[in-house]
């Protein structure tokens, strides 16, 4: 009998609720009962609630069973697990899983599914047909099947990928270069961490393309150092990818060439931000540059740069090979395609939903994540990370998709949704924002460096309950100064979220001041 | 632990013979040392800048800068607790407060013995399995306190 396929993730998010130990167990108890059982380390399929979500191929369907702990194995053998799908851990077919079955996976068509490192796993399943179909085609038909998929920037700012392309592709130089930006510092975001340690080889193909597109030879991947199994995963890649011929000096025989470097950031969330990476990258300290020149025209080392998000480089490959119509056929108004949307925080069902754009914050909320894990009432979500704005359960009916949400001055920033029961204190939350700015801040620009840290003294003063209405008058007046002289989107968006606390929930700073006085 | 002389110059020789021909290459090399030593040693600056023709302040504005880079030896064990709002939103800061109550940290984030240290972390991306923490780099998430607990006597870091 031929070994039975075992899925265990070795996704970051499983292992920090016992992926190891169980694809370890898994091996043990099949050794010790003389099965033949061959464990897979895949990706996470993103519902994060069933973590760790352990998979069999039985008659060639793949069975879920979660969440399984190493101390639940014994029974799952028991049970026979490997043959048949009933165990109270079983939850059926994997595909089956509404979670998974109601979403629109582009971009994370493979992630969970395959094996990240199996260069033929990654072909069995359409891997380079997009880098094929690029080889095929001029630079700027490339270009233009990017710009009109509506693909727009992934990492939060949302500009139009296409038309960052065109500006490098159009420059004029010797060198030029993709750098893929993954730092992903946004809390409540994981999207990039997932698909880089679930399907790594997608991402080098949509730099790959990009580098044709443009006519760069080199890329960077810039990865936080707080994603280690994601840089490992990368590295290793790389190198598959680079043996096979799929990256060097003569990608698949065309006379292109294209190398790529990954590259790990040090703990600085500012380094998210295009300009800083690039002085990361150039071995500085990572503050911003003056805008302009863009990136496009002056960027790495002074030549025309693409900087992307890990994202927005993943969606490449889907454009080219199933064409920029079949993109662009998802999503709703300037919003074209899907988003991987990112659940998290204080919620039942936390984990990646990617969808066409338009599902309202509710349904995500509460159709997906069933409500807060705690069971108490939902007060509030942010949107966009920690400079995205908090939205009242009134504002749930607000469609997931760029222009909406900034008409509501939100934004949707990368995807991740953080949601918080009715145990929060707002005005902790704004003063979080405030010192996390401070913190953060690369100190470049007064607004931002010397802003944060008067905001948050401002914050805890009211909380306090110290002269409210004037500290309140002078915190909104900061706010503005912020929002319209900083330099970057750090001390230009970190009030959004003290200000959305402030109109929706005002009632936490008042009570924080009568509290105290 | 402070390392010796001949480890720290046997590390940043090695570092610097990798990566000093990099483009850009002083973050490669700082990361370098400090994976192989714990920390990034000052009598290290001078050699590191000295190579790559970078002043002593260039090198040390980069090692100040981020927040990774340590310039002294890190504690036996290093606890790295999510402080962002994911993490808060599944009662984070409490936990911290537990945390620190426990490990005998309720004014300074360094044990007095070297044991231990707190160091905060803003986001390892587990917010579906929030709250989460690293100890010494091994990544937990859905921690509560009494998991916590757990985890600090598997490490020995608690009797």
């Amino acid at each position: 009998m031929s070994a039975v396929s075992v899925f265990v993730p070795a996704d970051a998010g499983a292992l920090a609720v016992g992926a190891e130990s169980v694809a370890r167990a898994i091996a043990a108890q099949a050794a010790a009962r003389n099965l033949s059982v061959s464990v897979v380390r895949n990706g996470s399929r993103g519902l994060y609630w069933l973590e760790p979500l352990v998979e069999v191929v039985i008659d060639g369907r793949r069975q879920a069973y979660g969440p399984v702990r190493e101390r639940d194995v014994a029974s799952l053998f028991d049970a026979g697990f490997l043959t048949r799908a009933a165990h109270p851990l079983a939850l059926g077919p994997t595909e089956d899983i509404a979670y998974l079955r109601n979403q629109e996976r582009l971009t994370f068509r493979r992630v969970g599914i395959i094996d990240p490192l199996s260069l033929a796993d990654y072909l069995l399943h359409d891997g380079y047909a997009g880098l094929r179909r690029a080889l095929e085609l001029e630079p700027l038909v490339i270009v233009k099947a990017v710009t009109d998929s509506g693909l727009r920037g992934r990492g939060g700012a949302a500009f139009p990928t296409g038309i960052k392309w065109k500006t490098v592709a159009d420059a004029q130089a010797t060198q030029k270069y993709i750098v893929c930006n993954a730092d992903e510092g946004d809390s409540g975001t994981f999207a990039d961490r997932m698909l880089m340690e679930g399907d790594p080889c997608m991402l080098i193909e949509g730099m790959a393309i990009a580098g044709l597109a443009v006519g760069a030879t080199k890329g960077f991947i810039y990865i936080r150092s707080e994603y280690p199994d994601a840089e490992r995963v990368m590295r290793r890649a790389i190198d598959l990818c680079l043996a096979a011929g799929y990256l060097g000096d003569d990608i698949l025989s065309s006379g292109r060439a294209f190398h790529l470097e990954v590259r790990r950031g040090a703990g600085a969330y500012i380094c998210g931000e295009e300009t800083s990476l690039l002085e990361s990258l150039e071995g500085k300290r990572g503050q911003i540059r003056f805008k302009p020149p863009l990136p496009a025209h002056k960027g790495l080392f002074g030549q025309p740069t693409v900087v992307n998000n890990v994202i927005s480089l993943a969606s490449v490959p889907v454009i080219l090979h199933q064409g920029a119509q079949f993109y662009a056929e998802y999503g709703r108004g300037r919003s074209r395609g899907t988003q991987p949307f990112q659940l998290a925080g204080n919620v039942k069902h936390g984990g990646l939903i990617e969808k066409a754009f338009g599902l309202t914050l509710g349904e995500l909320i509460y159709d997906w994540g069933g409500g807060t894990a705690s069971g108490r009432a939902v007060r509030t979500a942010q949107v966009g990370g920690p400079l995205g704005a908090y939205l009242p359960v009134a504002h749930f009916d607000t469609p997931l998709e760029y222009e909406a949400f900034t008409a509501r001055s939100a934004m949707l920033g990368h995807g991740g949704v953080v949601v918080f029961d009715d145990s929060v204190d707002m005005a902790a939350m704004a003063r979080f924002a405030m010192e996390f700015c401070a913190i953060e801040s690369c100190g470049k620009c007064t607004p931002c460096r010397i802003g944060a840290v008067r905001g948050r003294e401002l914050i805890e003063h009211i909380i306090a309950g110290r002269d409210v209405t004037r500290n309140l008058a002078t915190l909104r007046d900061l706010c503005d100064t912020m929002i319209s002289a900083s330099l970057c989107a750090l001390g230009g968006m970190a009030p959004f979220p003290v200000l959305s606390a402030l109109e929706h929930f005002p009632q936490d700073f008042v009570r924080a001041g009568r509290d105290a006085a | 632990m402070t390392v010796s002389e001949l480890e720290r110059q046997h590390a940043t020789t090695r570092a610097l013979a990798e990566y000093a021909d990099a483009p850009g290459a002083l973050l490669p090399v700082l990361h370098a040392i400090q994976d192989a030593l714990g920390y990034v040693p000052p009598a290290s600056v001078d050699t590191v800048a000295e190579r790559l023709n970078l002043s002593r302040a260039d090198v040390h504005g980069v090692l100040s800068f981020y927040h990774d880079f340590r310039d002294a030896p890190p504690a036996r064990h290093v606890i790295r607790l999510c402080r962002a709002e994911a993490c808060q939103s599944m009662g984070g800061a409490a936990l911290e407060t537990a945390l620190r109550k426990r490990l005998g940290l309720e004014t300074s984030d360094h044990a007095a013995n070297g044991s231990v240290m707190l160091v905060p972390a803003y986001c390892f991306g587990a917010c579906a399995c929030a709250p989460s923490a690293t100890i010494d780099g091994i990544l937990h998430g859905r921690l509560d306190g009494a998991r916590l607990d757990e985890l600090l006597h598997e490490m020995e870091i608690l009797p």
